[in-house]
């Protein structure tokens, strides 16, 4: 069969487990029995030493003296390193210079790793590095965005989106509004803190297991740091216990300090960061200010927009670029903003350097969007949905501020659906109708859209590898750049793998990412892993296919057109091979039963001068209807339903799918909800471990939960299966939680004032927005009256 | 030296440092890594276990609970059960369901919320069918950051309609109603030495401990470890000398003396809950939002007391209802308020050597109402912002008497005496109420943390007065609260 399934619908077939079918996680049984090996659970190599590091007490200072004298001597303690002590490059920044692996002379924030101890055990060690007397000459420290802003303080120039003349269209809008908004940061909360494992290898390499989304940039900075040509040292990831973002480049300082500290003492040091130095050292979810001035006509449609949005990034620059790059692309969410201008800001703070995180920047672009709907029609005195359906892409309003045509419109349908099936129009009837005589309790409702672009914007990162091996008994060994984080990645791509070959998936084993297997792969980050991975493993397998229907054609005799791969046999001409059989024979015959495989996103471009582009190879859609009921004089809430209709394409596995979808919407619900980030004035982190930050538990998982994939609708682009992507999308599902909070709230002032209400919603947040409303309220009599 | 049954096999543990959790036990010690490290703080349960501890009357009480922040001490004479246990396929109901529902995704927490629910298994009454609600409640320490519950959730409905008839060897088998294996350990008080002179006493009668406490007045007292134990996982602090009052039996659970309830300083929060509740129906609710159900399975009512934390949520309610403690020592028992315990941040009335014995709470009048609310950011497993406890004496329309107590709003659980003063004697009706929450202002100067601000802690205290006034008799039919509207 020379014609792929590639750009056909799955065929009937009898192998089991092939894609579309809802395989279970390859890990499931391993997960519930407790045999699932993260890194603190590998079996420890003889002479392992523990690492910790001391960090920066003061936000932003001088080093005037350290010393480590106590830290040397505590019981244990075999080797400290500092700056001075790193062979190799000190600045381990992913993308640009600015991140230290440890700090030299000055320290910009609080948390920030200074120096590194090994001990004989991981108490000793944490307790050794307690023991630093460090003193500091204290420097300014700029700690907020607004601070930042004022300063003129950034890590990376401002950026601008123009189009039309949004100045012109804001003047002559019949109507016209501004706000804005602090969005709050996110701590990714992964259940296994970051740790790794790094073993002095031969000529004096190293070989590091690591919980990391990005292997092969774990590996180069480890090699940088050591002075070592990146062929040294090597990296596997078998699984993380959750990345969501947190792993992407955070991974590769623990790794570094690890291999550190193993170079100094030639044994292997293990090194697992305690949850609140993980909260305290690691980057979170960039907090942004936005502001909005929007001008739109007297049904609500936008004529123009000047948006901005600002991050915090930290002390460095990370990924910061790209990450406000998506909050500007992603302003618009999933509206025709018409004549638009958006700028980005990347502000300087010395606190921890903001990170990648689930959505990496679009969802705090796109909550200055959904502000701006919900206040329209407040303004307006229309429902919200009706607006944002009005302002939706459609054709004829096809083009984003950033110049991309949409070329799939899916939300006006897919909204529609949902609007329908949730009973939108007959609950919002109910719900008026119960808050006009609920005192103080009051429900509230919304009806969001998400539209996500699909692809890395940092163009080079949208390649993947894969590596494909058929045994003698036809068993069949992938490897691949993507990492398994909990995503179901692997049993994706061996579904994939499965349908190329169209046997059992019990066939297929995906093993753990080794940067020896498969090189210089990209993170497993941006949505992409399927999409990137899937596609090389099918390209790896198109040429092991390639060679065996030659093989097969020539042994017996037939025209290509005669050979069939299917289920779990191969068709020649008239007769028919088991599979393992038939591998047997090609082995025999010295056909290649082995394949590389590769993949490059087509069409995508993106001019940061002129703001203008194509940076999506296509864009993830779906939307959520969320109900809650909210306490008007404590400001506690509860969310009684949700429902939510997410478009995935032709789905490679409807159940992990969902359980992608379900997990984004609880994880998008926390951050514009209970997770709330809280630092003191002076840059110290306040909420540094469960105790305080509070992620959503079980009982915050909404009592009715309704979670569909939207039916017929393949990916128009040649991805793989004509899939579409879904780690991050459902994450700003969350949207619709928080602004039916504000729903809820509105119905105080009959849905006239549209409260302020800055996430993450606390209680403490969703009173002061009924405390806000009331005196509105009030106001408005006064001047009544 | 102690003993106890891990997964079936006697262990005998000694010259190991007493400040070791079960978990690192397990992991650093026995190399048994199936349970995992989430944040050795008891917050997310990915380091659950269960424990079974023989109940008193032959039978056995398995329990989850926290391994990280549970010292090895505490096992003695008990079983310990891991998800080590469970390796073979096609394993229990729990598992099989958690793997149909795609229950897992990273799988970290997993092996947590697995022990969980089969804690939740083995004490669902015979056929009973499990409620939603204990299914919650029996995850309600269990974070997971993948799935967002709702297969999870699922997964624990169908296990629970599923029978688990292991042989009598399993190493769980205990939790399948076989007999427990036998041998794990000494009746008598037993000492924990570990190799630098750091010791754990579990002693088992009051004179022992009266004893002790003379001794070794300088020695720490630990319960169910449940806050104590972050000194050790948190602060990295090495506790040379601790006492556990967790097997003396004379401090265990409840009894009616007169008129009053008493519940031994020893007993958890699991094990009082109901007979609390059955005396003053308000407790249920908080309880259910106190800690999480592995917290309640190992923190206990003096713990809570005695550790004088101001956002402690037992004290205020105790205050309100103007509980007593009884102290004891080796001076011999005395009694004292609760109101009176709290003598400033973190301080107590407790003099040297002395320990709390038990809490006597009076039974309610016909003429009184009580009312606790908690408030905090999450619903489960979260530490109150705000908690307030009032109980008001009505007469005919008239507030006769009244005590507010507060968590949260000073350095100690403290009354809202000028709110009281605002209400006692004067009509129960909007303005008193008025007068009351403005009062409050003058009782308190609350302060801002990582939970709340100074202003949303006032209006909030107000707010709960507010509520208490709406929700009793003046406003039959009208929904307060979210926690009660689904």
């Amino acid at each position: 069969m020379r014609k792929l399934p590639l750009n056909t619908p799955t065929p009937a077939h009898t192998a089991r487990g092939l894609a579309g079918h809802g395989a279970k996680h390859d890990s499931a049984w391993k997960h519930v029995s407790g045999q699932a090996r993260y890194i603190d659970d590998l079996p420890m190599p003889e002479g392992t030493l523990h690492g910790a590091v001391g960090h920066s007490e003061q936000a932003h200072a001088r080093i005037i003296a350290m010393d480590l004298d106590a830290v040397r001597a505590y019981p244990g303690v075999v080797a400290v390193v500092t700056a001075r002590d790193v062979p190799g490059h000190l600045d381990i920044g992913p993308v640009f210079s600015g991140d230290l692996v440890l700090a030299d002379d000055t320290v910009e924030f609080i948390g920030q790793p200074i120096f590194a101890v090994a001990a004989t055990s991981h108490d000793a060690a944490r307790k050794a590095a307690k023991l630093a007397r460090v003193e500091y000459e204290p420097l300014e420290a700029v700690v907020t965005v607004t601070q930042a802003l004022e300063k003129k303080l950034f890590v990376r120039p401002s950026h601008t989106q123009k189009r039309g003349d949004p100045d012109s269209a804001l003047s002559t809008a019949p109507h016209r509004l501004k706000g804005e908004q602090f969005v709050g940061g996110q701590e990714h909360f992964y259940l296994e803190g970051q740790a790794c494992l790094a073993e002095p290898t031969e000529d004096r390499g190293m070989f590091v297991h690591t919980s990391s989304q990005h292997p092969s940039e774990v590996q180069k900075l480890v090699a940088e740091v050591l002075g070592l040509p990146i062929h040294e040292v090597q990296t596997e990831v078998r699984r993380m216990g959750g990345g969501f973002g947190g792993k992407e480049t955070q991974a590769a300082p623990v790794a570094c300090v690890a291999a550190l500290l193993a170079n100094a003492t030639r044994r292997p040091v293990k090194y697992r960061v305690s949850r609140p130095d993980d909260m305290v050292q690691t980057g979170k979810r960039h907090d942004f200010y936005n502001t909005y001035d929007i001008g739109f006509d007297a049904d609500g449609r936008i004529r123009g927009a000047d948006i901005m949005v600002a991050g915090r990034c930290g002390y460095s620059p990370d990924l910061s670029d790209a990450i406000v790059d998506r909050a500007m692309f992603h302003a618009d969410n999933a509206y025709y903003l018409d004549q638009a201008r958006v700028v980005g800001h990347r502000c300087k703070t010395h606190t921890v350097s903001n990170t990648a995180f689930r959505g990496f920047g679009g969802p705090q672009g796109m909550l200055v969007i959904e502000q701006a709907m919900d206040d329209i029609a407040r303004h307006l005195g229309r429902d919200p949905l009706d607006i944002r359906k009005l302002n939706l892409y459609g054709p004829g309003r096809d083009t984003t501020h950033y110049d991309q045509t949409i070329e799939q419109h899916v939300l006006p349908e897919l909204m529609e659906l949902l609007e329908d099936s949730s009973d939108y129009r007959q609950r919002r009837a109910e719900i008026t109708a119960f808050n006009q005589s609920s005192p103080v309790l009051k429900r509230g409702l919304a009806l969001t859209p998400v539209k996500f672009g699909i692809s890395f914007t940092a163009k080079h990162l949208n390649q993947a590898g894969a590596l494909v091996h058929i045994y003698t008994d036809g068993s069949i060994h992938v490897n691949h750049g993507g990492t398994e984080m909990g995503q179901g990645l692997y049993i994706k791509v061996a579904q994939v793998v499965a349908s190329a070959f169209q046997v059992d998936l019990d066939r297929v084993k995906v093993s753990a990412t080794r940067t020896d297997k498969v090189p210089n792969t990209s993170p497993t980050a941006a949505s992409s892993g399927s999409d990137l991975n899937g596609m090389a493993a099918l390209n790896a397998c198109e040429k092991i296919l390639e060679g065996l229907t030659d093989f097969a054609a020539r042994h017996w005799s037939v025209p290509e057109s005669a050979v069939e791969f299917a289920d779990n046999q191969v068709r020649i001409g008239e007769q028919t091979l088991d599979w393992a059989e038939f591998i047997q024979q090609a082995y025999m015959n010295r056909i290649p039963l082995s394949s590389s495989g590769f993949y490059a996103t087509p069409k995508i471009h993106y001019d940061p001068e002129t703001g203008t582009g194509r940076p999506f190879l296509y864009y993830s859609n779906c939307a959520a209807c969320s109900e809650v009921v909210v306490d008007t004089l404590t400001g506690e809430y509860r969310v009684l339903r949700t429902d939510i209709l997410f478009d995935a394409g032709r789905s490679l596995n409807p159940e992990i799918d969902i359980g992608q979808i379900e997990g984004g919407f609880v994880q998008g619900m926390g951050w514009l909800t209970t997770e709330e980030l809280v630092y003191s004035d002076d840059g110290r982190l306040m909420t540094t471990g469960p105790a305080t930050y509070k992620i959503p538990a079980v009982s915050d998982c909404p009592p009715d939960l309704r979670v569909t994939l939207l039916p017929d609708s393949p990916n128009r682009e040649a991805t793989v299966f004509h899939s579409k992507a879904v780690g991050e999308p459902p994450l700003m599902l969350g949207m619709a939680v928080w602004s039916a909070l504000r729903d809820a709230v509105s119905s105080l002032t009959d849905y006239r004032f549209s409260p302020p209400m800055d996430p993450p919603a606390t209680p403490e947040k969703v009173l002061a927005a009924v405390t806000a409303s009331q005196d509105w309220l009030r106001q408005q009599q006064k001047e009544a009256g | 030296m102690i003993e106890f049954l891990l997964n079936g096999h006697p262990e005998k543990v000694d010259q190991v440092d007493p400040n070791l959790s079960i978990l690192e036990w397990l992991r650093t010690k026995m190399r048994l890594t199936g349970t995992k490290e989430g944040c050795a703080s008891g917050d997310c349960g990915a380091c659950t276990v269960i424990t079974g501890t023989p109940d008193g009357q032959g039978g056995t009480r398995y329990e989850a609970i926290n391994s990280c922040i549970t010292l090895v001490g505490s096992l003695h004479g008990k079983q310990l059960i891991t998800v080590d246990a469970f390796q073979q396929e096609p394993g229990h109901p729990v598992q099989i369901s958690m793997v149909a529902k795609h229950g897992s995704q990273c799988g970290f927490c997993t092996p947590g919320i697995v022990m969980s629910l089969m804690a939740l298994h083995a004490n669902r009454p015979d056929h009973a069918v499990v409620s939603h609600q204990q299914i919650l409640e029996a995850l309600s320490g269990n974070l997971c950051r993948c799935t967002g519950y709702r297969p999870i959730i699922e997964a624990g409905h169908d296990a629970m309609v599923s029978e688990w008839t292991p042989d009598a060897s399993h190493p769980a088998a205990g939790l399948a109603g076989h007999e427990p294996p036998t041998g794990a350990g000494d009746p008598q008080s037993v000492t924990l030495t570990g190799t630098d002179g750091t010791r754990y006493d579990a002693p088992v009668t009051v004179e022992e401990l009266r004893a002790l406490r003379r001794d070794y007045p300088d020695s720490r007292l630990v319960a169910g470890s449940t806050d104590l134990a972050l000194e050790i996982t948190q602060q990295l602090k090495t506790l040379d000398h601790l006492i556990s009052v967790e097997r003396i039996v004379e401090l265990q659970g409840c009894r009616m003396a007169g008129d009053e309830l008493v519940i031994g300083a020893a007993t958890t929060y699991q094990v009082f809950r109901e007979i609390l509740s059955d005396s003053w129906p308000p407790f249920d609710a908080m309880i259910e939002r106190l800690g999480s159900r592995q917290i309640r399975n190992r923190g206990t009512i003096g713990g809570n007391i005695a550790n004088a934390s101001p956002i402690g949520d037992m004290p205020p309610p105790l205050i309100a209802l103007d509980a007593t403690l009884v102290l004891d020592g080796p001076d011999g028992p005395r009694t004292l308020p609760v109101e009176q315990f709290f003598r400033g941040y973190r301080q107590t009335a407790l003099n040297a050597g002395e320990f709390i014995h038990s809490v006597r709470i009076p039974t309610p009048a016909d003429d009184e109402s009580l009312f606790i609310y908690k408030i905090s950011k999450r619903l489960d497993d979260d530490i109150s912002a705000v908690l307030g406890a009032f109980r008001l004496t009505l007469v005919d329309g008239v507030v006769r008497d009244c005590r507010l107590a507060f968590g949260g709003m000073a350095a100690t659980p403290a009354r809202a005496l000028k709110a009281e003063q605002a209400l006692r004697g004067k009509p129960w009706n909007e303005d008193s109420l008025a007068a009351a929450m403005a009062a409050l202002a003058d009782d308190f100067s609350p302060m801002s943390d990582a939970r709340a601000s100074a202003a949303y802690r006032l209006q909030v205290a107000g707010n709960l007065l507010r509520r208490a006034w709406l929700s009793s008799d003046a406003h039959p039919s009208e929904q307060l609260m979210v926690t009660d509207y689904a």
